[in-house]
């Protein structure tokens, strides 16, 4: 394989960060971890790069936003449609689209994949949270393969994210995009999994919010997932909230696509996760939290097709970020040691709680 | 709150159950509610200790509240000076104690913090050594209390006492005996308190300290960062396993399978490897036989050593268990291991200064933790179980004197009453007389045995009055689990739903059937896989929790005995229900949810 454009998900280095983007880093630290992650592999920033010098794109982009107003949302986002259309229109150089297509082939045969922009820390920073890059389920052959990773730099320009860097002076060009293709799950039920409690920044608590199908309809909050609240430390489920999960999100091998379908009567309310599945999404959480030394959002999923025990897969990690800023801004709090602790415990006994 | 009504009834408004009328002539009179002090005693709140006391007192019973709760007291009010607690004080309302913490005024508390930091610091200082000492003391007395004897006066006293010109008769002896299994019961008592509240103390600092960096941390987790795996309290048990697996390895268990305890022993001594077990057997039955399965505070209480039927009947269960393959012995390893690995992982999540913080707590309440654990096999299983065989030796005397008909009769008379028929019977002896006592004592046992047993037929009620605002007091919350939230639980329990709320006591969840048991006594009608559901556990009952999948009990926090055993077997336990035990049935089908404290009915047989 050539390591300049495409790069394995159990190659990727830290020296390689920068190259593959945070979701690809993550995925590729995760697979060094012995984390079971669906195997792929990264198209790197460099590929993108020579994919715009090739086609001269660099400066056909700059032309385009010359004398743009950023707040002027109609012209930029004529502008960004018209780059996006130009990038679409243009075949990959020889030497990348080879690259992707060998490195596809590992996967197997017209392996279904994800396809997933993979940003870089110059991108917009909220970009993937915001759902702007694009995700590409489901894709087979290697064909749909490669029009789907120049969809994913295609999106680089959206409206939005042009808006962002004409306002902030960052130079289009100079911002890169990796892609991540991964093996595609056949999830029975996914979603994610923080290892803290969201609503009160409670650290001791893994909050696991699960549905049907693929988790992206978690995600995007389409449904109301499943929510159960697990003690971190001793491994306990304290609390479970079944929703009603009215839609999934599945792979449909003959139109290549992930499609949306309504969930039949009985499984709606169903509770989508056994207690071993929930405690299994619990650990793996814990484990990513401990590797990374700091609290993790993760995104997961159950493949139907492999056996218990080895069908959770973790899809990404990344650090949660609300409440460990609210950490480090709280005050150092002080506190009664020895004997005055013990005196002070007498005179305030605090009332345990059933 | 409604002053009109207060939230629990007056102890002055409550009846008496029918045929116990007459019931306050079996206590004294310090523990009456008495009309002259209405006023005061209604103020107060009581609760029901139905922990410690979960049945109605034969008279004799009394002796361990008095001597208990003078122990208790004494610690924080005189020894230690306690800055916001003084003793606790007590009533007998229909046969049952009510509590009521004394709490000292807050103006004073300031003024008794240096008086205690000096008194407890020392204590906490030099436990080791303190605690090495108390073993000693305490052994030392188990050895003297062993040493009493009662026997039957002569017909005439010996020849020696005449040529001896010795001028004392044998009464000396008896009233000497006596006296002094009462006096070293007393001291007993007073040696059970000795460091019992500094180590609730530093555990509760410990606890206190947690909960503020973890708002929402089960009790249970914070208990299992202290609690130690080798307590002398899961010896008795320890050593039946052992048995257990030794008959095995020897070949000797079939012979140890039918028949009483004593045709199995000898069946035993015939089978191969039988002398190497019996030697094995006899070896441990001193101590570790010196166990209740109940609590130790009532005459009624049935310890192995005296009942080696008890011990055989567990014996053969885990013999059973051994030959199916089980791990019976207890994985001590991994339960080290996993108490290392939750104290290191909530550890981590605190910062630096915090860590700092908790190693000092942590390592107090280490320290401290195993008397509180240990000092129940030493005192309640031990020392008591002694003194209560010393007691039926002399109830047995007394009724071969005439005195009462049945054995164990002396149970229904005071500790003063007993005294004075020890008068009778010495008085009478010497003048040469029928004992005065032989028509009135059986008759007068019998009126009292009536009223017991009408006492027994009705359930306490959990509390009198009405609470305060917020439970502060902290001995309280730690020795009896009482919260506010545990009394509104209670003010709640009439409610007839099929769901049961208690103490997230040990976590875990399952579903199963239900086992209702009101007495140790009926514990061989557990079988395996049923969820136990009683007023209250004791620590003998640990051979049960092999068998049971999870705990259900009226009484009892995050510390009860169910608690800590469900937590060592990894078994859900929810405590402090209230009722759990007259509202399920047996054969119900219950889902037991120790992450929650709540119990739900899901079937109804």
């Amino acid at each position: 394989m050539n390591d300049l454009f495409t790069l394995d998900f159990s190659e990727i280095g830290s020296a390689d960060h920068a190259r593959v983007g945070g979701k690809c880093a993550s995925l590729g630290e995760m697979t060094q971890a012995g984390v079971a992650v669906p195997p792929g592999f990264a198209v790197t920033t460099e590929a993108f790069s020579a994919m715009l010098d090739h086609h001269g794109l660099r400066d056909e982009i700059d032309r385009a936003l010359d004398g743009v107003d950023p707040e002027d949302l109609d012209a930029v986002d004529r502008a960004a449609q018209a780059i996006r259309i130009r990038i679409r229109s243009h075949k990959l150089p020889p030497e990348v689209e080879t690259a992707i297509r060998e490195a596809y082939a590992a996967l197997g045969d017209d392996m279904p994949v994800a396809v997933r922009s993979s940003a870089t820390a110059e991108d917009l920073p909220d970009a993937s949270f915001a759902g702007q890059q694009d995700t590409y389920l489901w894709v087979r052959g290697a064909d749909d393969v490669v029009t789907h990773v120049r969809d994913c730099w295609a999106s680089l320009y959206t409206t939005r994210a042009v808006a962002y860097r004409e306002k902030n002076n960052i130079a289009h060009a100079g911002v890169l995009m990796s892609v991540g293709v991964q093996k595609m799950v056949n999830a029975r039920a996914a979603g994610v999994a923080m290892t803290l409690d969201p609503g009160t920044g409670d650290r001791t608590r893994i909050v696991i919010e699960a549905s049907w199908g693929l988790g992206e309809m978690v995600v995007s909050g389409v449904v109301t997932p499943d929510n159960f609240v697990v003690e971190k430390v001793l491994e306990e489920i304290l609390d479970r909230k079944i929703a009603d999960k009215h839609v999934e999100l599945v792979g449909d091998a003959e139109l290549g696509e992930a499609v949306e379908r309504e969930v039949e009567a009985a499984r709606r309310t169903a509770c989508c996760l056994s207690d071993a599945e929930i405690l299994a999404v619990a650990r793996l959480a814990k484990r990513l939290e401990k590797q990374n030394k700091c609290p993790q959002d993760v995104e997961w999923a159950i493949d139907a097709d492999l056996p218990d025990g080895e069908n959770l897969l973790a899809l990404q990690s990344r650090p949660e970020t609300i409440w460990s800023q609210k950490k480090a801004e709280k005050k150092p709090a002080s506190y009664m040691t020895g004997m005055m602790g013990i005196v002070n415990t007498l005179n305030n006994p605090i009332s345990s709680k059933g | 709150m409604d002053a009109q009504k207060p939230m629990f009834p007056s102890a002055f408004e409550v009846e008496t159950p029918a045929g116990a009328e007459g019931w306050k002539d079996l206590y004294p009179y310090y523990t009456h509610f008495q009309p002259a002090r209405r006023e005061e005693d209604d103020a107060t709140f009581w609760f029901c200790n139905s922990q410690h006391w979960p049945t109605p007192f034969r008279p004799f019973d009394t002796i361990m509240l008095d001597f208990a709760i003078k122990g208790l007291g004494q610690y924080n009010t005189r020894h230690l000076v306690v800055p916001p607690a003084n003793g606790v004080d007590y009533r007998i309302l229909n046969g049952y104690v009510y509590f009521s913490p004394v709490a000292v005024a807050p103006e004073l508390i300031e003024a008794r913090v240096p008086q205690f930091m000096e008194r407890a610091g020392h204590y906490f200082q030099n436990w080791g050594e303190l605690y090495a000492n108390w073993k000693e003391k305490v052994l030392a007395m188990i050895g003297e209390l062993d040493a009493i004897e009662f026997t039957a006066l002569p017909d005439v006293e010996d020849i020696a006492v005449v040529t001896g010109g010795k001028g004392l008769d044998s009464t000396n002896q008896l009233f000497d005996q006596y006296d002094k299994a009462i006096e070293l019961c007393y001291k007993i008592w007073q040696y059970h308190f000795e460091f019992l509240n500094l180590g609730y103390a530093a555990y509760l600092d410990f606890f206190g300290f947690v909960k503020e960096q973890f708002p929402t941390i089960p009790d249970q987790a914070i208990a299992k960062m202290v609690q130690g795996v080798d307590s002398e309290l899961f010896r008795p048990d320890d050593e039946i396993k052992k048995l257990a697996k030794l008959a095995v390895e020897l070949g000797c268990a079939d012979a140890l399978k039918t028949g009483t305890v004593d045709e199995a022993l000898a069946a035993v001594a015939k089978a191969p490897g039988g002398d190497k077990w019996l030697a094995q057997w006899e070896e441990a039955k001193d101590p570790w036989f010196n166990f209740t399965s109940g609590n130790g505070f009532y005459s009624t209480d049935k310890y192995w050593i005296d009942h080696l039927d008890i011990p055989m009947a567990y014996l053969r269960d885990y013999i059973e268990r051994v030959e199916d393959g089980d791990e019976i012995m207890r994985p001590t390893a991994k339960l080290l291991a996993e108490r290392d690995r939750i104290t290191a992982e909530y550890r981590e999540m605190m910062d630096a200064d915090a860590q700092e913080v908790f190693d000092g707590k942590l390592g107090l309440a280490r320290v401290v933790f195993p008397y509180v654990e240990d000092h129940n096999f030493y005192i309640e299983h031990w020392a008591l179980g002694v003194f209560w065989r010393k007691m039926r030796q002399l109830s047995k005397l007394l009724s071969d004197q005439g005195f009462w008909e049945n054995d164990e009769d002396m149970f229904f008379l005071n500790r003063n009453e007993i005294r004075d028929v020890l008068w009778d019977y010495s008085s009478s002896w010497a003048i040469g007389v029928r004992k005065r006592g032989t028509e009135l004592w059986p008759a007068e046992i019998e009126r009292r045995r009536g009223i017991h047993k009408a006492l027994s037929s009705v359930r306490p009620l959990p509390a009198l009055n009405n609470p305060p605002e917020v439970i502060t007091e902290p001995f309280t919350i730690m020795l009896w689990g009482i919260t506010s939230d545990a009394v509104e639980r209670w003010v709640a329990a009439d409610d007839t739903s099929g769901e049961l709320k208690g103490m997230a006591a040990a976590p875990g969840e399952v579903e199963g059937v239900a086992r209702v048991l009101s007495s140790p006594d009926q514990l061989s009608e557990l079988q395996k896989g049923e969820i136990l559901v009683t007023p209250v556990t004791a620590p003998s009952w640990a051979p049960v929790f092999g068998k049971i999948s999870a705990a259900v009990t009226d009484i009892g926090g995050m510390m009860s005995h169910a608690a800590i055993v469900c937590r060592e077997y990894g078994l859900p336990a929810v405590t402090g229900t209230g009722n759990a035990s007259s509202r399920i049935e047996t054969g119900m089908r219950l889902r037991v949810n120790g992450n929650t404290g709540t119990v739900t009915v899901l079937d109804e047989a």
